[in-house]
């Protein structure tokens, strides 16, 4: 793993209202490696994918990627620089076919089309399971699927970083390890992952640093076990209602 | 999900499939319509009915842009009567006062609705959902209240087309009915096309989540700006069409808010999101106007009893009903995954 990083996150902070859900923020997320993000129900872990895509502006701060000041730069710009990211509550484009939605990501922020871009789409719809349903429309999916298909689409459009948020929930305990098998093989593949779950086990068993953010500001970054033993990070779960002990 | 990433040898066998056994039989059908439709006037149409075809064209091609509009990028206008009125007087100005002759005045006539379009665009895409309806509106009402403080135009009585005057009356409604159907094939044709290019995938996107669109690289106001435009365009063509077959042009007709009543009344019955769904939505309003407007207010109760009932029992418009809930299609806009390699295991689950 090289230390270049790929993401450098400086100042970044956003209020909604009188609720501060980044908070001076300052990180960095290198080249090739895959962080964890962790933290209780609204700590903010959302809305730094949101931060970072462009799907919401800061109030201050600045971001570089890839050798570039994107923080002025749209979401779709974002998209095409090479950020993919996937949504907690899935967004799927209801009236289109499940081959359809990822062709948009293919197509758009992949820019690759017709033939290329098919294959790119079918490879996405394979590797995350979805192939049997790719002529379904992606309004009838349930849950899961649609989890899945967030992480297909982002895959489709080639992503040098993607940010992923909760895609673990509702998978079976089967079905976990092969999830951190497609992302290890993602990483291995060059990509630079992001990666927000509540499920940590899984979480730690395929990232190499992790941070524990709560209310908005990092608890905690560095080697995952050190992180989950950190004693702030084990106050803020016993004290919230998401956490148990196994999760830990 | 256990698939390599990188299945590179498997990829060569996929296909995606654009058109459809339908399609092709559509192509053919249409063809022979229009070939029928363009030989008429020598053969089968009277003066009469080549000026109600005209106004059946015109519908056909306001329902095609509200339904590009709505249907296509999500953006619900009540305002479009800005650009037909805008088209209305646009041909009558570059036709008698430009002398540029009526058949060059439409091209004309519609740029400068496109024109108007792109500026009003950076005040109407600051609004959304209900206010950007609202807002369209009131902005057709600003353009209206323009239009008649402007004496050149005829201010609040009217203008009349005048550069017809002295060609026969046959040889004057069938130059019309011409560029009438003419139009209707390209405004069709075009809005297809558009639909069905890259950009359309977008527009379809956005239509249905903005922002996940821009999440995966789709400039959603840019997008939103070229189906505006375009659809300000269509509204222009159709307002020119209306004005060369009526000759006359009046404030309180060309800029009626029922004109976009109709739009949505013929894209609610013929079906919404589709190419086709506006056509057939087009034909069946011109019936119903053309044998009940005579019932005067009770029309009105029967056209809006039959919205009712169709947005209730039919959401998906006759069209949907005639093609069997879309599996028959005449104009494909969508990507068939019709063969990959073998499927492999890690998609079985689940
Ligand atoms: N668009 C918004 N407008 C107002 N408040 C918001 C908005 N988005 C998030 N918030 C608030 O910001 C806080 C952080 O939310 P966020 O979604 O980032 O949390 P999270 O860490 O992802 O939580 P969870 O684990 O539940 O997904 C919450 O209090 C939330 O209510
Ligand atoms: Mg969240």
């Amino acid at each position: 793993m090289t230390t270049t990083p790929l993401l450098s996150v400086r100042g970044l902070s956003k209020q909604f209202g009188r609720v501060i859900t980044a908070e001076d923020l300052t990180f960095d997320v290198h080249q090739g490696e895959a962080l964890g993000i962790v933290g209780p129900n609204g700590a903010g872990k959302s809305t730094l994918l949101n931060l970072i895509g462009g799907v919401i502006e800061p109030d201050s701060g600045s971001l570089m990627f890839d050798g570039q000041d994107i923080t002025r730069l749209g979401a779709a710009e974002r998209a095409k620089s090479g950020i993919g990211r996937s949504f907690q509550i899935p967004r799927p484009f209801t009236g289109m076919t499940v081959f359809e939605n990822v062709y948009v990501g293919a197509s758009f922020a992949g820019d690759t089309r017709g033939q290329a871009g098919y294959e790119r789409s079918y490879q996405a719809l394979e590797t995350t399971g979805l192939l049997h349903l790719a002529e379904h429309r992606a309004g009838q999916l349930r849950l899961l699927d649609r989890k899945r298909l967030e992480l297909a689409r982002a895959l489709a459009t080639k992503p040098k970083l993607i940010l992923l948020d909760e895609i673990a929930g509702g998978l079976t305990e089967r079905e976990i390890p092969q999830l951190v098998e497609t992302i290890r093989q993602l990483v291995a593949s060059g990509v630079t992952v992001v990666w927000i779950e509540h499920i940590v086990h899984a979480l730690v068993s395929a990232v190499d640093r992790l941070m524990c953010l709560a209310e908005g500001r990092i608890l905690a970054i560095g080697d995952p076990s050190e992180v989950m033993k950190s004693p702030e990070v084990i106050e803020v779960y016993l004290g919230s209602t998401m956490a148990t002990a196994e999760d830990i | 999900m256990s698939k390599s990433l990188a299945g590179a040898a498997v990829t060569q066998t996929v296909k995606v499939r654009r058109s459809t056994r339908s399609s092709y039989v559509g192509v053919a059908v249409f063809a022979i319509a229009i070939a029928a439709l363009a030989i008429g006037p020598f053969a089968f149409l009277t003066k009469g009915n080549q000026q109600n075809l005209v106004t059946l064209f015109t519908y056909i091609i306001l329902g095609t842009m509200w339904n590009l509009l709505a249907g296509y990028g999500g953006m619900v206008s009540i305002g479009q009567q800005a650009f037909i009125g805008i088209g209305a007087y646009g041909i009558v100005y570059a036709a008698d006062n430009l002398g540029v002759g009526p058949i060059i005045a439409v091209p004309i006539a519609m740029v400068i609705s496109g024109a108007i379009a792109y500026l009003v665009s950076f005040l109407a895409f600051r609004l959304s959902g209900g206010y950007f309806a609202i807002g369209t509106w009131v902005i057709a009402e600003v353009i209206k209240l323009v239009t008649t403080q402007i004496t050149a135009l005829g201010a609040g009585s009217g203008i009349s087309l005048t550069a017809f005057a002295g060609a026969k009356p046959e040889i004057r409604i069938a130059t019309v009915y011409w560029m009438a159907l003419a139009s209707v094939v390209v405004a069709v044709l075009v809005t297809y096309l558009l639909i069905r290019s890259r950009l359309g995938a977008g527009f379809t996107a956005l239509r249905d989540d903005p922002t996940a669109a821009a999440t995966l690289g789709v400039h959603v106001t840019r997008s939103k700006r070229v189906i505006w435009v375009a659809a300000a365009m269509g509204c222009g063509l159709a307002g020119a069409l209306l004005a060369a077959n009526t000759l006359r042009v009046q404030p309180d007709s060309v800029y009626s808010v029922q004109l976009t009543a109709a739009m949505i009344f013929i894209v609610v019955i013929g079906g919404i999101g589709t190419i086709e769904g506006p056509i057939v939505g087009a034909i069946v309003y011109f019936a119903l106007e053309q044998y009940l407007s005579d019932l005067g207010a009770w029309y009105l109760v029967i056209l809006g009893s039959v919205a009712i009932i169709m947005v209730l029992f039919l959401p998906q418009g006759l069209w949907g009903l005639l093609s069997g809930k879309g599996r028959i299609q005449l104009f494909p806009t969508g990507y068939r995954l019709i063969s990959g390699p073998p499927i492999a295991e890690g998609s079985k689950e689940s």
